[in-house]
């Protein structure tokens, strides 16, 4: 069975152009009848509730055109690039470009977004975008410590961002408590959920636990809808205060930062505030994943990962190593939220969707699983081709689903794999990510 | 007690619309090992595609009701299966040997293509078709006035549930496809040895399933009278909820599951409040997967080293 590929792709490789209009044709065939009624017949409820409908037979025969091209281009692609089985094992020489790259890149990328206001401090734009960046930077590699270091899919994980943002707003507004002091609160706040969700689902594995993650965060959603008293309902909650300096206001009052320093007021003031602020938090995950991986638990977590049967019968508690796992991730996770409540000033149920756990999902994936700096590149990638598309706001989630499907089919370890062990029982041998072999979890 | 009796009704041929698309589940999860994520929106797909279909029909100056139902229900079943074909074809075939979260997280990923196509292609706003099967019996009515109704499409729905699992039944345990689908269940590699079209039979196994969610999506059309680009996520998530309470891989059990998710969401929203009726049916995938993994007529899993 493992043979067929080969053979067909030769097959195709040694067929000549009546092979690809062949193919071309049935696929432009199957595209239209997959078309034919869902984009050819456009329905719409007019304003009695009676349904009208036209045809657009125009866009129909666009879209086959484009699968009979298309799959021309990619058959040709195919054929060019040749069988991809053969080379799996990256060649050494890559290799050590690619950590003397990582070695510098790492800090060189970190100098570059500490400079960023500096650089770009008039263009409010980029400053949100880069606040945006670093948010999702964080998000990621707080998920990183339960998917790619404990192995455990998580698809709930905007849950603990929820937590985090709903015990800010709620404290904040509800009590007049400030940022700092909630800041903490809502990391333990989200950690307890960790280890709520964490308890029933240790025994699970796989597919199951996903699904079961992904309840959960959608049970979370609903509540938080539903429970109209406490959380306001679909409405969200307003008038979230803004953080201060350390006590100190960033406005432009006389108690004011800017006062206080003896500068002018500008509100630009806050937004870099705000920057290096999800800047610490980030990099304080990360920090604390790196030390976190070199500690027992860390050894444990990636024992976990990379085989739970081995793990339990080398004596590893694997209850308290889930669990674990899962308070460190949405402890996190609470603190990026906490941060997503103080500047928005706003959140609504809306923001916590699934489409948003997907998405950090997606950035882990993406990034390696396990690498920090793949991690960060992958949200920087993301986030900024979603910004690209910002114009094109409803095929976003269509090229949004349709890089996962294919990135998946061509890089299913990711754009930058890197998810060995910290440590060996032997050399570590030289062998592509593509390779490794997936542990229970 | 007609309260609980009308109840009861509908919380059966709910659970029979949530039966057929856990069936779908539960065959690509016996056969392939994945969760077919992406499989909630093909139903949502087989509901558009009926609600095209009759439109044009309609239009087209057809009266004869049997004739029009025959119709659609062919013409989304082939299509919807032709969706189901494709999408296995180019989002999960190419990753059959890659590691376990990849197919999981294609399918997350072509549920979010399959969303946003019918969005874009369709328009956001909710479809209605005015009520096609009208009528019904009125079983019983008590001293008070309440009254147990039993409508036609109620009827209709428990039917054709009844006749696609009788035909699917058959399928599985009497033909060539069959005995192929389940020799594939147990081991890929014997089976292509032993001459089984292992890649066919898995193409097979999701036309299948593909078909009967556009039975399910036909059948949700009529009985609640609209489509919406989103009705897939959460039907999906709850007919997986039902595959899983029946014992995932398991096709009896996938209908019974249905109808189990059915009647706890009816009676939920019946006795204590509508607004939690989701978090009710989530609540329950989460309690089953911790007391009884295995679901109710499944077989527990053994694991190897």
């Amino acid at each position: 069975m493992t043979a067929t590929p080969h053979e067909t792709t030769k097959a195709s490789r040694t067929a000549g152009i009546p092979f690809l209009l062949k193919t071309a044709f049935i696929n432009a065939l199957i595209a239209l009848v997959l078309f034919s009624l869902m984009v050819g017949i456009r329905t719409e409820a007019g304003s009695d509730g009676q349904l009208t409908y036209w045809a657009r037979f125009g866009d129909v025969a666009a879209l086959v055109g484009a699968v009979f091209g298309g799959s021309i281009v990619i058959e040709l692609l195919r054929q060019w690039i040749g069988p991809t089985g053969a080379e799996k094992l990256v060649p050494p020489s890559v290799q050590s470009g690619m950590s003397f790259i990582g070695r510098y890149l790492a800090p060189a990328l970190l100098i570059f977004t500490l400079l960023v206001p500096v650089i770009f401090y008039n263009q409010r734009y980029i400053l949100d975008l880069a606040i945006l960046v670093l948010t999702y930077v964080m998000l990621g590699w707080g998920l990183n410590v339960v998917v790619g270091l404990a192995g455990l899919l998580d698809l709930g994980y905007v849950a603990f961002y929820a937590v985090g943002a709903y015990s800010y707003g709620l404290l904040a507004t509800s009590f007049g408590w400030s940022f700092w002091i909630c800041l903490p609160l809502a990391g333990i706040l989200a950690a307890f959920w960790g280890v709520l969700l964490g308890f029933p689902v240790l025994r699970l594995r796989g597919d199951y636990l996903a699904i079961v993650t992904l309840a959960f965060g959608e049970i979370i959603r609903l509540v938080i809808i539903n429970w109209q008293s406490l959380t306001g309902g679909p409405n969200g909650v307003s008038g979230i205060p803004r953080p201060s300096f350390f006590g100190i206001p960033l406005d432009n009052s006389d108690d004011g930062l800017a006062a206080k320093l003896g500068i002018e007021y500008s509100p630009t003031h806050r937004i870099v505030f705000l920057f290096y602020l999800i800047l610490a938090l980030a990099l304080l995950t990360n920090w604390v994943t790196i030390r976190l991986r070199r500690l027992p638990i860390g050894r444990a977590w990636e024992a976990l990962r990379e085989d739970e049967v081995a793990c339990r019968a080398l004596g590893i508690n694997t209850t308290t190593t889930k669990l674990t796992a899962f308070a460190t991730g949405a402890m996190f996770g609470g603190f990026a939220g906490a941060f997503f409540a103080t500047r928005q000033g706003f959140i609504s149920p809306e923001s916590f969707t699934f489409q948003e756990s997907a998405l950090v999902l997606a950035i882990v994936v993406l990034g390696g699983m396990g690498s920090q700096l793949g991690v960060a590149l992958a949200a920087l990638t993301m986030i900024g081709g979603f910004e690209l598309f910002r114009s094109l706001e409803n095929y976003r989630m269509l090229v949004f689903g349709m890089a996962m499907v294919l990135i998946m089919i061509w890089r299913p370890r990711g754009i930058i794999g890197h998810r060995a062990p910290t440590v060996y029982l032997t050399k570590a041998q030289v062998i592509s990510s593509d390779l490794v072999k997936e542990g229970h979890g | 007690m007609d309260y609980f009796a009308q109840q009861l009704i509908n919380g059966l041929v709910l659970g029979s619309i949530y039966g057929l698309i856990a069936i779908g589940y539960t065959m690509v999860y016996g056969i392939v090992g994945m969760i077919n994520f992406a499989h909630g929106d093909i139903f949502m797909i087989g509901g558009f595609i009926a609600l095209i279909t009759f439109l044009i029909l309609i239009s087209l100056g057809l009266t004869a009701i049997p004739v029009i139902l025959l119709v659609v229900l062919l013409v989304s079943m082939a299509i919807t299966a032709l969706y189901g074909w494709t999408i296995e074809r180019i989002a999960y075939r190419p990753l059959r040997h890659s590691f376990r979260l990849a197919p999981m997280l294609s399918a997350i990923g072509m549920s979010f293509v399959l969303t946003n196509y019918s969005q874009i292609a369709q328009g956001a706003r909710v479809k209605p078709i005015p009520p096609f099967i009208t009528g019904g019996y009125t079983l019983h009515e008590s001293a008070d006035g309440f009254v147990i109704q039993l409508s036609n499409i109620q009827i209709m729905v428990v039917i054709t549930t009844i006749v696609l699992l009788g035909i699917f039944t058959w399928l599985v345990s009497r033909t060539r496809l069959g005995r192929d689908m389940r020799a594939c269940e147990q081991d890929q590699t014997m089976a292509a040895l032993l001459g089984v079209d292992v890649d066919r039979t898995i193409s097979m196994t999701f036309v299948i399933g593909a078909a009967l969610a556009a039975v399910a999506g036909l059948m949700y059309l009529l009985y609640y009278g609209l489509v919406d680009f989103f009705m897939g996520f959460v039907a999906g998530i709850k007919a997986f909820t039902a595959a899983v309470l029946g014992g995932i891989g398991s096709l009896p059990g996938a209908m019974l599951g249905g109808l189990a998710i059915g009647l706890i969401e009816t009676f939920w929203s019946a006795y204590f409040s509508v607004e939690y009726k989701d978090v009710a049916a989530f609540s329950i995938l989460i309690v089953v997967l911790i007391f009884m993994p295995t679901g109710l007529l499944g077989r527990p899993e053994v694991e190897k080293v």
